[in-house]
């Protein structure tokens, strides 16, 4: 600002300066873009207070994501640590979403990442190994084979690159599954769809209702995403995006890759989607409000939804509103009805470059806090069913037991879990994917469009 | 910044130093920058691990995609409509601010308030205020600004257009006022003397006084509209599809979301030529007649 204001000065004598201003003012265009872009993803720091990562500090440092309920149970987790600990202490910093999946591969980039670093696994873990951003933890879990054997053996299918483990599965299994809105479906009189056939059938009734047939946090663009990986599986099962991530050449254009396209873009076209859809962000749970406030029917969502509209929807939830099924089978599909997809927990690696007394540190954590009895119990209590072994029990003298044991079957049922396909495949890959995505909803371009861009990027 | 007129050098000395701090500035967080930035652009880099020296790969990715055409035509949209909707209506805003009255000086306190907010904080308050279901227009039950805003590609360009304008008027309107304060009073008594009306004043006074008054806030507007990037980022995030996709955005997007350092150094390269050639173009307009004088007498 100071630059601008000091360039209205100029507009007197214009011939002297104002040149060398242009070019100034020109090229500090991009710089600064980048520079903003580096420096101010808004952190805010919790528990211990020091905020920021890098392996300078003492303590070990540990981001992740902000949103509640999930974030108070993370934040106390690192708080028990730290009390039983005080020497060894862990700083954490929480992000939205959005910003933290940029944030970390920046901090990485710049050698300034922290001690733990929260993440999906999958692609983007890959490309930290290949990176050598973070630690081989094979070593570790072989010396410690209670920690590795209290949690579920199918959560370290996405922590695993070339044979060996780079990140601690934490937290919780979170398939995505389909929830609707009991009370309106009672007021149009309709039942919950058993097939395509259903959902598409039930989109002009429930907009002759007035009501949105689907809430839909498009602006996110994983949201969308989610419609795609149900309809790949449903129409060519599990296989048709397997051929995408082996790489096999032209994988999009599949046939029942075009006919899942087409299905999704029919249903856009028939208004099946909330209005304003795609300038709706997920971040902010408007999707949710959307659901519990009764303007939509039902949302393809994330099973970590369930705690915030426990949280936000007033008696939604704890009244028996909220309905909730696996993704109905397509007519004449391939895919067991069985399969879901989503996260098969989360993972916690550990940065290369941090000190070894950091290192120390995060093991502690992993080993004495992560999914211990106390955060099993607060994740449990949120309606998450966390990815430590014999918490069924607890999971049916729980308030919520239909809602966990439903999450329980789902997961455990599932002839095969897909990893959400952002984080399964390359950061490139799933930007590119992510971009012909919401152009796909917005029916800016055609399926056929859709495979050709995106085979162009396989393998990437 | 570094001309130093020949008299001044001869009485007093090379004044050249004055121009330090600038320069260490300007080199440092300017040329050094750029510098890199050129030559990431023939590296191919996700950001993570090594960087390895790639020829013109990034450049060929970043020239053949079709994207670029389309965030280069976007960008210059941006640009050409933020401008034609700014310039009168600050031009206006300032001449109108430029009055003494007690009045005036109170409704520009108030106009001036869009300067103190910061881009993110005005763009999550319109996309709360524009939002369909839960926003302005749902919420007073007024079905004309129900609109899906953000959500359908024409609309949500227009509302890029609203809010930046409703950013950057005031900013322009400031720089207006001031020109107009420098008009000297003696030539609007002249042409009252000589019956010119309040119109006549306007466009035969004000607006050749204020000539390079508007190439300055035209450089301003023109060059800052291709750096819009927070504002736009936090409003659509380029969306619906690739409606508000401008380049600043496509270059964050390629770095940080895609982890192509190589093609969005490319591209940091395009807007930096962009930029340059149209603040070069614009002191051309401003003519070169070194005769030309806007001041009094002339």
């Amino acid at each position: 600002m100071i630059n601008q204001l000091s360039s209205t000065e100029i507009s007197v004598e214009p011939r002297t300066t104002s040149r060398r201003t242009f070019l100034s003012l020109a090229m500090g265009v991009p710089v600064g873009a980048a520079l903003a872009a580096c420096g101010s993803s808004g952190p805010t720091p919790t528990g211990g207070g020091a905020s920021g990562g890098g392996a300078a500090a003492g303590k070990a440092t540990y981001w992740y994501l902000s949103t509640q309920p999930q974030e108070g149970i993370r934040t106390a987790s690192v708080d028990r640590f730290n009390k039983a600990n005080p020497n060894t202490q862990i700083a954490a910093t929480t992000f939205q979403n959005d910003a933290y999946k940029t944030k970390i591969k920046t901090a990485l980039g710049a050698g300034q990442a922290p001690t733990i670093i929260w993440g999906w696994g999958g692609g983007t873990l890959r490309t930290y190994v290949q990176a050598g951003q973070v630690d081989d933890l094979t070593p570790w879990f072989d010396q410690n084979p209670a920690i590795k054997d209290r949690l579920f053996p199918s959560s370290f299918g996405a922590a695993t690159i070339d044979g060996k483990i780079y990140a601690m599965p934490a937290e919780a299994v979170q398939p995505i599954v389909l929830f609707y809105n009991k009370k309106v479906f009672d007021q149009v009189g309709v039942q919950p769809p058993e097939s395509w056939g259903d959902i598409m059938e039930l989109v002009p009734k429930f907009n002759a209702a007035g009501i949105a047939p689907f809430s839909l946090g498009g602006q996110s663009r994983w949201t969308n995403m989610m419609w795609l990986e149900f309809l790949f599986d449903r129409v060519g099962g599990p296989e048709l995006f397997g051929a995408v991530f082996d790489a096999q050449k032209d994988a999009w254009s599949n046939p029942a890759a075009l006919d899942a396209l087409t299905k999704v873009q029919d249903l856009v076209k028939a208004d099946g989607f909330i209005k304003g859809f795609s300038s709706i962000t997920a971040d902010s749970n408007a999707d949710q409000a959307l659901l519990y406030t009764g303007k939509a029917a039902m949302m393809l969502h994330g099973t970590w939804t369930y705690g915030s509209m426990a949280l936000d929807g007033g008696d939604f939830v704890s009244g028996g509103h909220l309905g909730y099924m696996n993704f109905p089978p397509v007519e004449g599909g391939k895919g067991d009805p069985s399969n879901t997809v989503g996260n098969p927990g989360q993972y916690l690696s550990i940065y290369s470059k941090a000190t070894p007394e950091q290192k120390e540190t995060a093991k502690k954590f992993f080993a004495t806090q992560v999914l211990s009895p106390d955060e099993v119990k607060q994740w449990i209590d949120t309606g998450s069913v966390p990815i430590a072994k014999g918490s069924e029990s607890a999971l049916a003298s729980s308030k919520d037991a239909a809602w966990l044991e439903f999450v329980y079957g789902v997961a455990s049922n599932a002839k095969a879990f897909g990893q959400s396909w952002d984080q399964a495949l390359s950061p490139t890959a799933a930007e590119t994917l992510l971009d012909n995505i919401s152009q796909l909803f917005q029916l800016s371009i055609t399926p056929e469009e859709f495979a050709a861009n995106m085979n162009a990027v396989i393998g990437k | 910044m570094s001309v130093t007129p020949a008299t001044t050098r001869g009485r007093h000395g090379s004044l050249a130093w004055l121009a330090v701090p600038a320069l260490v500035f300007f080199v440092g967080f300017a040329v050094i920058p750029l510098v890199g930035v050129l030559a990431l652009s023939f590296t191919s880099w996700d950001g993570i691990g090594d960087i390895s020296v790639s020829g013109f790969t990034s450049w060929h990715a970043v020239l053949t995609d079709p994207g670029l055409p389309h965030a280069l035509w976007v960008t210059f949209l941006v640009m050409a409509l933020s401008w034609a909707v700014q310039t009168p209506a600050s031009l206006l805003l300032g001449v109108f601010l430029a009055g003494r009255q007690r009045y005036r000086a109170v409704l520009a306190v108030l106009y001036f308030v869009p300067l103190l907010l910061s881009s993110a904080a005005i763009a999550i308050t319109y996309k709360a205020l524009l939002d369909p279901n839960f926003g302005l227009g749902a919420g007073l039950g007024i079905e004309l600004l129900a609109q899906d805003w953000l959500g359908e590609a024409h609309l949500a360009f227009g509302i890029v257009i609203f809010v930046v304008s409703w950013q950057f008027i005031p900013f322009h309107s400031l720089i207006y006022q001031a020109g107009v304060r420098q008009i000297p009073r003696s030539m609007y008594e002249a042409a009252e003397l000589d019956g010119a009306g309040r119109v006549r004043r306007f466009f035969s006074i004000t607006l050749p006084q204020l000539k390079y008054t508007i190439i300055t806030s035209s450089t301003l507007m023109v060059v800052g509209s291709l750096t819009f990037f927070d504002l736009i980022f936090v409003l659509t995030e380029g969306g619906p599809g690739d409606a508000t996709r401008v380049l600043a955005l496509d270059m964050y997007k390629r770095g940080f979301q895609a982890n192509l350092m190589g093609p969005a150094s490319a591209i940091a390269v395009i807007l930096v030529l962009v930029g340059l050639a149209l603040a070069l173009l614009l002191r051309r307009l401003g003519g070169r007649d070194p005769s030309s004088s806007q001041m009094e007498g002339a």
